[in-house]
């Protein structure tokens, strides 16, 4: 089968839609418009961006290039996972915590799936590396900085709460298990959310794109799949380190509450 | 009545439990004294000027500079928790976490142990039961008291428990602790702005400065309060 290839003018009736959608918000005093066309022209220019760095990279399969390309996608998300809380950590800290835990959640994980289960030569393969590395780290990354996030402003919340427990003697893993259970659910609940859609209220992004793309349907299914469970896997793990390194930086040795490592509300 | 006379005052100078060396936190201090087996230490101050966080220095949840010894062992060689739970602090505006009241106390605490406390303080066991959202502000001051006598701990850092108490209930908590004073030698460092509260249960008081430990009253013989003194 083969792919109808869009031109401009498709994609600019489709642009069209948010330039309504922009007026609109205008008109309604949502104040949403100034968003709405920035992050759109945002996007456009950085998938435009990415599609050339990929011609590039299919074109030279260069391992140390496939690293240095994987490294700066992980840097930005570290840095997205941290920008996107409330009460931010203080410091480079906030920053490696976020980039730790998409390290795990992400980095590992593709790497795993290349080697073992897919099993591409070499593994750095672009056609398979760059895309499997690029939607773990855009989906792990909802899930992680939900659960950074309320963290963070949870334990400023309940600093009180936390504060009893350990007056009364209780480790900072146990003053602050509830708050962390809580969270590790809230960063869950996206990718379980997606799970039990898929297939029946929704068609994944990436299984549609292969169908549309003259993939056979079967095969589509059986990658979507595999990155549904690497998505899953890879947000539980990411979310257990984005909580244990919050929790552990936010407590000091005698563990004391440090709400002094967090910089106040956006 | 026959028991009175064993609340009578010891004129015997009891050792120190607690010892508080040039504590100095945020731009307060330093600050030091000392608390002996038994003895009950005022502290009055203007609000503000850091009379909870000099508790909760005490109770090693804010860094700070100086020593706080607990029977000759500094805090920081004994870890945290253990710390917290041999030096117990019962804040102005106690906590509660979970539904049910008894969800707050440890399982496995002994129940004849546990009676007691909570019958001197006008309860019955079945408060165990009781969904903590039912409590009122009297109620839970007075929780939290027993709740922080569970550890045992040696020393009871007090800020403000009986703001929300009645005469009646003030009167059964300054009892209690009283005789655990004596019966269990139980050093208490107790904060309030009532200066006639902290005349009847405090041995010395202290007015807390910026920089300085005034100390106002002392009355080192009576190491109980007044009237169980003169009982």
């Amino acid at each position: 089968m083969n792919v109808i290839s869009l031109t401009t003018f498709d994609l600019a009736i489709a642009a069209l839609l948010l330039l309504v959608l922009a007026g609109v918000s205008m008109a309604l005093s949502l104040g949403l418009e100034k968003k709405i066309i920035i992050f759109s022209g945002r996007m456009i220019a950085q998938l435009l961006f990415i599609g050339l760095v990929l011609r590039y990279l299919f074109a030279n399969a260069d391992g140390w290039l496939i690293l240095l390309m994987s490294l700066v996608m992980l840097g930005a998300a570290g840095r997205e996972v941290q920008a996107r809380q409330k009460r931010r950590i203080r410091g480079v800290a906030g920053y490696l915590i976020g980039t730790g835990a998409m390290f795990i959640s992400s980095f590992s994980v593709t790497l795993l799936a290349l080697v073992v289960i897919i099993g591409v030569e070499p593994w750095y393969t672009p056609q398979y590396a760059i895309p499997l590395l690029g939607m773990l780290l855009g989906n792990t990354m909802t899930g992680i900085s939900l659960a950074a996030d309320r963290l963070s402003s949870q334990f400023y919340e309940q600093r009180n709460v936390i504060e009893q427990r350990l007056m009364l003697g209780q480790s900072w893993q146990e003053a602050s298990s509830d708050i962390r259970r809580d969270c590790m659910r809230t960063g869950m609940m996206p990718i379980i959310n997606s799970m039990a859609a898929a297939g029946i209220v929704s068609l994944p992004g990436m299984m549609t794109g292969q169908i549309l793309g003259g993939t056979p349907p079967v095969e589509a299914v059986k990658y979507q799949i595999l990155i549904i469970l690497l998505i899953a896997a890879g947000t539980g793990f990411g979310v257990i380190t984005a909580i244990w390194m919050t929790g552990r930086h936010l407590f000091d040795q005698r563990h004391r509450l440090r709400l002094d490592c967090l910089l106040g509300k956006r | 009545m026959q028991e009175q006379p064993s609340l009578l005052v010891s004129q015997q100078p009891k050792p120190v439990l607690l010892d508080v060396t040039n504590v100095a936190f945020l731009t307060k201090g330093p600050y030091s004294f000392s608390v002996a087996a038994g003895e009950c230490v005022g502290l009055s101050g203007r609000s503000g000027i850091g009379k909870t966080q000099l508790l909760r220095a005490m109770a090693d949840l804010i860094p700070c500079t100086g020593n706080v010894v607990l029977n000759g062992i500094d805090a920081q060689k004994i870890p945290a928790p253990r710390w917290r739970q041999m030096v117990g602090m019962v804040p102005a505006d106690p906590q509660w976490w979970f539904d049910l009241v008894g969800d707050h106390f440890p399982k496995n605490e002994q129940m004849d142990t546990l009676l007691p406390t909570l019958e001197r303080l006008g309860f019955a066991m079945d408060v165990l039961n009781w969904e903590v959202s039912r409590l009122s502000t009297g109620e839970r001051q007075r929780l939290a008291l027993i709740r922080a006598l569970v550890p045992e701990p040696i020393v009871l850092l007090l800020d403000e428990p009986s703001s929300a108490l009645d005469a009646t209930h003030t009167n059964s908590l300054e009892e209690l602790l009283a005789e655990l004073r004596q019966s269990k030698e139980l050093g208490i460092v107790w904060v309030s702005h009532d200066p006639a509260q902290l005349r009847r249960v405090a041995n010395r008081i202290f007015t807390l400065e910026e920089h300085t430990l005034l100390e106002i009253v002392t009355n080192r013989t009576n190491m109980l309060p007044e009237r169980l003194s003169q009982a």
